[in-house]
């Protein structure tokens, strides 16, 4: 059984990613309690899925065991990972939380030796590459995985692999027996830090994202262009595993758009510049954007882009992508702004720089919550103690978030404080 | 907004902008485009328009009324709603140009022998005479509109169909004498007339 201490002076945090991870930090270093639950088996979300981070081209990895390194050290901090909020009770200062707690068959003994891997011979479509690779029935999410332990996947249970897998550990960490959890803890606050989800590309009817093998998304180019990715760091096509001579990059795919999200995702303008720094100077690289969004000190970034010979910047939202059926090719069909030239333009492969929708359900939402047009979480008195942290509040790039969440550790810390001084 | 602010920026829209936004249905609309040239690519017959979409878009906010009102463009929009699904931010782009061809031909701008515009009035002559469409006349007024000897050959040419057209009834060659009208002729004409004067009224003078 998990055990949670937890009272209403008690801060949950929901979601361990950057922005959660961070709120969480800032207020249990503060001396609050915390309680972070994560619905993945390790923290760190979508920045682990990261190549490199705009505008300074540096890895994500170096903040990343940063934080990880601040949570091992802080024993005011509890995580719980693959677990997820199902319920919250009562009001600011005084919430109960229901958590169910999904089996991980893994227990604390585990050294992520990677014996149980080997021994598992099924496989499965790698969440953490975005569906690009295989990973096995017993795995470790990511080299750098926190909890660094490993996982079964729920699939192999019953089978001869999860037989094979408890065989095979020495330290006797697999647990085969292990059951989903539900607790119930107190908390006098709550951070939201779900977080976001890249826009479903096959919602892009136009864009062929469903149909057209060599249009993929930003978020798998990120993997792609990964040394620790999938395809080992090579940029190839997913058709024919071909080296990628010529890329272009859809602008607003999904973003800015009354069909799809209503706001500007903020973040894929310079995701884009920044990938476009990826590929070998050969390669020919098209920008098809409506406006470069490069705010404030990014202007410096985006001009630098600009000024490589191989990166050309099309004024213009195409219109749809038709594939070459002779060489696989996606063809882009359009007009452009400057000069209204109708193109029709053949490129290796096509990134859909795809935005970013909340991962906030207002449907399943466990308390009064009051969320905007586009989807996100409003600050507003009727939120009570809940306070949205990144993006789970706005589109927003992995620095303006972390800023976000540390003013939502603050709200969070200002109703535990008051709990303590009227309960003394 | 302030009202300082509204005021600089009333001062400083065209005004052919504003005359589109009085006078052309749903004209209002054409501020909102944000030239992302999606109408423009998703138009199948985008390749016969002299301006696409987006271009008529900013040549009216730059105040090019001559050039606007005076083109074919309008002219070439067949109405599949391709552009309006896909806009955006929502505009009813097929609505603004058939408002924009309306506007024209009000005005008196349109193209001459334009073949949309041509159409257009014969079918508007055409249902004016009966309150409803005759479509006998209306093909034999197409087939004639380009003189007596064009309009035999396109006769010759259809002749085999509209043979089958009457053996299938779906043609009366007896329409060709007067043919048949609304029940109330005149209280449908004085619907129309009354339409056209509340339109008429609503046009703003602008020069």
């Amino acid at each position: 059984m998990t055990e949670v201490i937890a009272t209403n002076e008690t801060i949950l945090v929901v979601g361990g990613g950057i922005s959660g991870m961070t709120a969480a930090l800032e207020a249990a270093e503060t001396g609050k309690q915390v309680v972070l639950v994560e619905k993945r088996p390790y923290v760190g979300g979508r920045v682990t899925q990261l190549y490199k981070y705009f505008p300074k081209l540096c890895f994500p990895t170096c903040g990343l065991e940063i934080n990880q390194r601040r949570a091992k050290m802080n024993p005011n901090l509890n995580i719980i990972s693959m677990a997820e909020v199902t319920d919250i009770k009562g009001e600011a200062g005084n919430y109960t939380a229901t958590v169910k707690i999904s089996p991980r068959y893994v227990n604390e003994n585990c050294t992520a030796c990677g014996d149980c891997a080997k021994a598992v011979e099924a496989e499965f479509d790698d969440e953490y590459n975005y569906g690009l690779g295989k990973r096995k029935g017993a795995y470790l999410p990511h080299r750098m995985a926190h909890p660094q332990r490993y996982v079964l996947d729920p699939a192999i249970i019953g089978t001869d692999d999860a037989q094979k897998a408890k065989d095979a550990c020495k330290v006797n960490a697999i647990d085969l027996d292990m059951q989903e959890e539900v607790i119930e803890f107190k908390a006098g606050a709550v951070v939201w830090a779900t977080g976001w989800k890249p826009y479903d590309a096959n919602k892009i009817q136009p864009y062929g994202y469903d149909r057209i093998a060599n249009v993929i998304t930003s978020v798998e180019f990120e993997r792609m262009a990964d040394p620790n990715g999938p395809t080992g760091g090579k940029l190839t096509r997913p058709s024919d595993g071909k080296e990628v001579k010529s890329v272009a990059f859809i602008q607003c795919a999904g973003s800015r758009d009354k069909n799809h999200l209503l706001h500007c995702s903020r973040i894929c303008c310079m995701a884009s510049l920044k990938q476009a720094t990826y590929p070998a100077d050969e390669v020919a690289i098209s920008i098809y954007y409506i406006d470069i969004r490069a705010i404030d000190r990014f202007e410096d970034f985006y001009q630098k882009v600009k000024a490589k010979e191989n990166v050309k910047f099309i004024k213009s939202k195409v219109a749809s992508i038709v594939e070459n059926k002779e060489n696989g090719n996606p063809t882009l069909h359009g007009v452009d702004t400057e000069g209204y030239n109708r193109y029709a333009d053949e490129h290796d492969l096509v990134v859909l720089a795809v935005g970013m929708e909340p991962s906030v359900d207002k449907a399943s939402f466990p308390v009064e919550i009051t969320i905007n047009e586009e989807g996100f979480i409003e600050p507003a008195p009727e939120n009570g103690g809940v306070f949205a942290a990144g993006c789970s509040s706005d589109a927003l790039d992995v620095n303006r978030a972390v800023q976000h969440a540390t003013g939502a550790a603050m709200r969070a810390i200002q109703v535990v404080n008051r709990v303590a001084a009227t309960e003394g | 907004m302030s009202d300082l602010n509204t005021a600089m920026i009333e001062k400083y829209r065209s005004s052919f902008l504003k005359e589109v936004e009085a006078n052309v249905e749903e004209g209002e609309w054409v501020k909102m485009c944000m030239q992302c040239g999606v109408c423009s690519g998703s138009c199948p017959l985008g390749k016969h328009w002299e301006h696409p979409p987006q271009e008529i878009f900013m040549m009216i906010r730059a105040g090019k009324r001559e050039d606007v009102l005076s083109s074919d463009s309008m002219w070439m929009c067949t109405s599949c709603y391709n552009c309006i699904a896909r806009c955006p931010r929502g505009l009813p782009i097929t609505h603004i140009m058939h408002g924009l061809a309306v506007y024209s031909k009000r005005l008196g701008l349109t193209p001459q022998k334009q073949p949309t515009a041509e159409f257009s009035q014969i079918f508007w002559d055409n249902l004016m005479k009966k309150g409803r469409v005759n479509e006998l006349k209306l093909g034999l007024s197409m087939y004639f509109k380009d003189g007596f000897g064009q309009g035999i050959k396109n006769a010759m040419a259809n002749q085999k169909l509209g043979q089958n057209m009457m053996k299938a009834k779906r043609m009366n060659a007896m329409e060709f004498f007067g043919g048949h009208s609304v029940k109330d002729l005149s209280g449908f004409q004085k619907i129309i007339k009354k339409a056209q004067e509340i339109e008429a009224g609503n046009i703003k003078e602008f020069k």
